[in-house]
């Protein structure tokens, strides 16, 4: 009997030696193999749930990781303000990817840049969870705080504010906004569901920023391309007599071009360039742009930085020019805005940066300093040149006619009681059949030493209701970020 | 003899193998506690207080009631349960679950209790050779039991839980019990009888049908029950179990063949007629093919999470408290194994599996020193019951053989496992306290009642078999100098 147990306990033994071969197999022979295999997540789980250096904004965190409770990551990325900053700092989601400077500065932010690599090598040997790089923005988070507080809800609308002089972006406020820690939960189930609902709201996708993503008509604002190829043409100076029909039949076409019934324009049916500058007239500016050609605008445009890749460092949408050659009814039409126009509340922002720089477009930017674990600064970017897109006379030339359409034209709801205010309005029929607008106004101030641009846009608005926002929240932004 | 001879009941040895099982698993409760929890809150102290307390009460038990047992088994069975409920408490910090530990601790000191209880009440093991009968009849009502329409309840897949009210209970865990004690008591009954009267057919002896006959009614119930039931663990185990009580019992390896070609039979019938065991075929032998992988129910996902968590785990393992054992389903019971492999890695999980390995070892040991019968068999059963157990389970973890839900023993959250392990526990340091303590000549043990019908004598309590002379003779001379072997 006692023969036949030990028989038992050799071929128990032999069988334990069978798990013991196979656990080695697989924890110490296999496992490079099974840790890159598709389908295992650990490694992803491992990256995703790691810890993220903040974004903050005057010092304080508006996205920040804190350690996940009853979760398999070991992190949750949490956002403050969340809907006040949410197009900025996008989302980050272990389950569906990120978005905004989440996605852009991911590299800094999870620890993988390249000025990080000491710190990495360090981390390897003391044990420590790598911490990413603290972005600090440009942004003033009471002055976005108000911008955001300003557009109602239910309307698309963006408020940029940038200092003309260095490009750092100080506010851009936009709704439709959502609240981006909806997305950074850590079920697959619930991030889906909130994701279908966010997407469900017109206007929004957590992918992207509207000020810097839409492509929309920028109407009358886009004649201060035109002024500039103009006034750069040496054919016209603010004071040049132009002609004003009322409108204007457009070649090889049935359609006529008109100035608007409800403005001053159809007062005068001659008038000097100022005054046609301050009331948007629209047939003078037509006829200058088929007399200039499409060249012209096309080269004015893109001194502005029309059709031309920017990063802020959010990828902005190119604003669109036509390269390829349109007809003349085409560039009539574009060249008060519409048609083959189209541009981001950011590029016509530019444009009244540049005038009021003195004809210097700066870089526009949204991060100020990127700072490792230690507080050393990985990154700084300083103000940047991006373009000489006009000489000081002609940007005095153009500031003075802005500064006209505040004090006497269509900008009048912005003028202030402390400075001059320069800016220039515009409202653009989106050609949609239903007769809704885009409602714009972008300028600067003080115009004897312009410190801030600010642009104020709302999409798809019914007409006549865009002019009772704009002018009033530019001026509001104004007088709120110029000191006394 | 004098009193130098005599063997010593090396009751030191355990206390202090004891303390070392409280220092590992009540450290690893602490550990747990500091990777994740902010401090060592009173809980802690509480939780380790009674481990503690339960353990050595047990140990004091055992100096007074079963000196000579086996000093190995409580030390060994400590620490894996201890580490067993570090493990579920560590899980408990994870989203899947919540408050498993305490009901785990709760059911440790319910399943020592027992265990004690039994111990100190049933003093030998040789009364329950009485029971054989009454065991197979239990075992086959507790078997029947899920299946019972209002009572059994089917989960995942398997229809192996009883419930009454707010309890769930496996009744099957403690039919392995009864279904030990009943094979072993039939076979130390009727041995003689199976070894004389037989059939030779070319070099092995084969069993008149008779004698079979009550054994394979055992296993045709158990088989057709599991088959019901769905439970393809416990069935290889019972199969295990029968084979290798009859195997004991004759020394003949026509059994074996015997036992093989009903396992065969019995895995050919459950391919065809069970879809459940036929799924388990499938992810055993395709686990990483995608269309098995993705399917929602009866999938490989389980299996193949359970694989990366032990890849990840390495030769080292994360830490207690660092990987990601939630991830694969069912983390703190059928897949505990692939838990620990994560937290513990390669050297920690193989040092378990070398403590099991220990463990059935000293199952055996006590087997072959017991002197009668029904102990050899009984404890040779519930070894073996032991090591399969531990095998379907990490086998089946590690791609060895087809995955098969079992508990593994004094590790996975559950209570009806727990219970029947530590009540196997109880009966082997009984069948090893036997074994070892020094034989009483006179009057005593022999007028003691029925248990000890016949076992004292010298012509049945040595073996028939072929090697009999030889080794009673080493059994005697190995009693004598008390030595372990």
């Amino acid at each position: 009997m006692n023969h036949a147990i030990r028989h038992i306990w050799i071929v128990s033994v032999t069988l334990f030696v069978a798990l013991f071969a196979a656990l080695s197999l697989i924890q110490v022979v296999l496992t490079d193999e099974l840790n890159a295999n598709q389908k295992n997540s650990r490694q992803i789980i491992a990256t995703a749930g790691s810890p993220r250096g903040p974004i903050t904004v005057d010092g304080e965190a508006i996205a920040l990781s804190v350690p996940a409770e009853n979760s398999p990551y070991d992190y949750q990325r949490v956002y403050r303000d969340a809907e006040l900053y949410s197009g900025i700092t996008g989302f980050y989601s272990t389950e569906g990817g990120s978005s905004g400077l989440e996605s852009a500065l991911n590299d800094y932010l999870s620890g993988q840049s390249d000025s990080q690599f000491f710190d990495r090598i360090s981390a390897l040997f003391t044990g420590d969870s790598m911490q990413g790089a603290q972005v600090e923005l440009t942004l003033n988070g009471q002055w976005q705080r108000m911008a955001f507080d300003m557009i109602p809800d239910g309307l698309r609308g963006t408020i940029i504010v940038t200092d003309l002089t260095t490009g750092d972006i100080k506010v851009m406020a936009s709704r439709p906004s959502y609240d981006t820690n909806e997305l950074a939960v850590h079920s697959r189930d619930a991030y889906l569901q909130n994701l279908e609902r966010i997407e469900a709201t017109p206007g929004l996708t957590p992918h992207s920023l509207g000020p810097i993503r839409n492509r929309i008509a920028p109407g009358s604002t886009f004649k201060l391309v035109d002024t500039l190829a103009m006034l750069e043409s040496g054919d016209y100076d603010p004071d040049t007599e132009l002609e004003n029909p009322p409108s204007i039949q457009l070649p090889q076409s049935v359609n006529e071009l008109e100035n608007l019934e409800t403005g001053n324009c159809y007062q005068r049916q001659e008038a000097e360039f100022r005054w046609i500058f301050a009331q948007s007239c629209n047939t003078p500016f037509a006829e200058a742009g088929m007399d200039l050609g499409q060249q012209a605008l096309l080269e004015a445009a893109e001194s502005f930085w029309f059709n031309q890749e920017l990063t802020i460092p959010l990828y902005v949408t190119p604003s669109h020019f036509p390269e390829e050659e349109i007809s003349d009814a085409a560039l009539a039409l574009s060249a008060i805005g519409q048609q083959d126009v189209g541009a981001t509340a950011l590029q016509i922002n530019m444009l009244a940066a540049a005038i009021g720089n003195e004809g210097t477009l700066m870089r526009p930017q949204l991060v100020d300093t990127i700072r490792g674990t230690d507080l050393q600064v990985l990154s700084q970017p300083s103000p940047e040149v991006l373009n000489e897109v006009m000489s000081p006379d002609v940007a005095a030339e153009i500031t003075e006619m802005m500064v006209e359409t505040v004090e006497s034209g269509t900008g009048w709801r912005a003028q202030s009681s402390r400075f001059d205010v320069a800016a220039k309005t515009g409202t653009a029929e989106i050609g949609d059949g239903e007769g809704l607008v885009n409602s714009w106004i972008t300028g600067f101030a003080p115009a004897d030493n312009p410190q801030y641009a600010v642009t104020v846009v709302y999409e798809r608005l019914e007409p006549g209701v865009g002019n009772e926002l704009t002018g009033p929240q530019m001026l509001a932004m104004l007088e709120a970020v110029i000191g006394e | 003899m004098n009193a130098a001879d005599h063997p010593k009941p090396r009751r030191n040895v355990e206390l202090v193998l004891l303390l070392l099982a409280l220092l590992i698993s009540i450290g690893a409760q602490v550990l747990v506690g500091l990777a994740l929890d902010d401090e060592l809150t009173t809980p802690y102290w509480v939780e380790g207080s009674i481990l503690a307390a339960l353990a050595l009460g047990f140990h004091v038990v055992l100096r007074i009631r079963a000196k000579y047992a086996d000093p190995f088994i409580l030390p060994i069975v400590v620490t894996l349960n201890g580490l067993g409920i570090a493990m579920i408490h560590r899980l408990d910090f994870t989203a899947a679950f919540d408050g498993v530990a305490d009901r785990q601790l709760m059911w440790t000191g319910v399943s020592m209790v027992a265990a004690v209880v039994l111990l100190w009440w049933l003093k030998d093991h040789r009364k329950l050779r009485q029971l054989t009968y009454i065991s197979l009849a239990a075992s086959i009502v507790l078997l029947l039991l899920p299946i019972v329409p209002g009572l059994g309840q089917d989960m995942y897949g398997a229809q192996v839980w009883v419930s009454i009210g707010a309890m769930s209970f496996q009744p099957g865990e403690i039919a392995k019990i009864t279904l030990a004690i009943f094979f072993a008591g039939f076979l130390a009954n009727n041995r003689d009888l199976i070894l004389l009267a037989g059939r030779k057919i070319g070099p092995m002896t084969f069993p008149r049908a008779r004698d079979l006959a009550p054994l394979f009614i055992a296993w045709l119930v158990a088989l057709g029950v599991l088959i019901i039931q769905n439970d393809l663990g416990n069935a290889l185990m019972f199969f295990g179990l029968f084979v290798a009580v009859i195997y004991v019992a004759t020394s003949r390896i026509s059994w074996i063949a015997i036992g093989g070609a009903f396992i065969a039979l019995g895995a050919v019938l459950a391919y065809q007629m069970v879809p459940h065991a036929r799924q388990r075929f499938e992810i055993w032998f395709n686990a990483f093919d995608d269309e098995i992988y993705n399917r929602e129910f009866g999938g490989s996902h389980q299996l193949v999470q359970g694989i990366f968590g032990l890849a990840h785990g390495g030769l080292t393992g994360t830490g207690l408290g660092n990987g990601n054992p939630s991830m694969v389903a069912l983390a703190n019971s059928d897949m505990i194994i692939a838990a620990f492999g994560e937290e513990l890695g390669f050297i920690g999980l193989g040092a378990m599996l070398l403590l099991f390995l220990m463990l059935f070892s000293r199952y055996m040991r006590a087997a072959i020193g017991t002197r009668d019968h029904f102990g050899k068999l009984l404890a040779t059963g519930l070894a073996v019951v032991l090591v399969l157990q531990v095998f379907v389970v990490v086998g089946g973890i590690t791609r060895v053989i087809p995955m098969t839900g079992l508990a593994t023993p004094f590790l996975a959250a559950g209570g009806s496992a727990l219970l029947a392990n530590w009540l196997i526990v109880a009966l082997v340091l009984l069948i090893s306290h036997n074994a070892r303590r020094p034989i009483v000549v006179g009057p005593m043990v022999n007028t003691s009642g029925e248990g000890a019908t016949g076992i004292e004598d010298p012509l049945r309590g040595s073996d028939t078999g072929q090697h009999a002379p030889a080794e009673s003779r080493a059994e005697t001379r190995e009693h004598f100098l008390g030595g372990e072997r």
